[in-house]
């Protein structure tokens, strides 16, 4: 079973490196996916099967989906491969990702000095989820539902077409329309 | 058979994703990678949660992991959103042409 774990967090962190160094958004989002669909392993691994449900219904469905439409819509393909691959030289990211890995370094030394023993995961089923989530994250719950709210509404909002309109006659009768 | 992990392990993954998505953020042009390392960060954080909930048998961690679930969802549909308006008024998604604000 460990040997499991180890083999996804490599997958894992393989194609999330892919995702930070692909040139062209497909194949960053689907390196995105596959980076998802094993983190969804290794919830199911740590005893969360409803986290590990949810992260492949949500996230790898639901959210993914957006981008993509996204990108669709935008219609980035090749050229914006190109334009990456002008933008991304080795001269621009060695900088920061050499501080990012000190970061890392620190951080992983500190948690080496203080490991915890190994203990075997418990598994946590969806119904005690459940009633934790109703009871007593009740409150959390409800902002929740109002977060998702705003989102919709603040992005049909942000997201509407205004008519763009070439002449200034056409213009006062679209304001005398409106 | 239970599996046997240690918890440093899945902790130390999350601190790795964590880290990737910030060179993600730090080393990218395009506002639409930026939105895929931040996923990738949100992804790392709920991780650690998942981990701690399954430390100590709490259902706690899921339900944290739900919140950022929702969160994220909110914050990818405004995104993108704003990426679309973006597009629409530049042309261009590098962020470096986007000085309107004098940031």
């Amino acid at each position: 079973m460990n040997i499991v774990f180890y083999i996804a967090a490599a997958v894992s962190i393989v194609s999330t490196i892919m995702v930070i160094s692909r040139h062209n958004p497909v194949h960053a989002l689907l390196y995105l996916i596959v980076s998802l669909l094993s983190l969804s392993l290794i919830f199911f691994l740590l005893g969360a099967p409803f986290a590990a449900i949810l992260e492949v219904i949500i996230y790898a469905g639901a959210i993914m989906v957006l981008f993509i439409f996204v990108i669709m819509l935008l219609n980035l393909g090749e050229q914006t491969a190109a334009q990456e691959r002008a933008w991304l030289k080795p001269k621009v990211w060695i900088g920061p990702s050499v501080l990012c890995f000190i970061l890392l370094a620190e951080l992983v030394f500190m948690m080496v000095v203080q490991s915890q023993p190994a203990s075997e995961p418990k598994v946590v089923a969806p119904k005690e989820v459940a009633q934790s989530l109703f009871t007593a994250y009740t409150i959390g719950a409800e902002l929740a539902a109002m977060l998702l709210m705003a989102g919709v509404v603040g992005a049909a909002h942000i997201g509407q077409h205004k008519k763009l309109v070439i002449h200034r006659f056409l213009k006062e009768r679209a304001a005398y329309e409106a | 058979m239970k599996p046997e992990i240690a918890m440093d392990a899945p902790l130390l993954l999350a601190v790795i994703l964590f880290v990737l998505g910030m060179i993600g953020v730090v080393i990218r042009k395009n506002v639409i990678f930026m939105l895929l390392s931040v996923e990738i960060m949100l992804n790392a954080a709920s991780l650690a949660f998942i981990v701690a909930g399954s430390k100590w048998g709490q259902p706690d961690g899921q339900v944290m992991f739900l919140f950022i679930l929702a969160m994220a969802a909110a914050e990818v549909s405004i995104g993108l959103a704003l990426i679309l308006q973006i597009y629409h008024q530049h042309k261009s998604l590098n962020i470096d042409k986007l000085k309107e604000m004098n940031g």
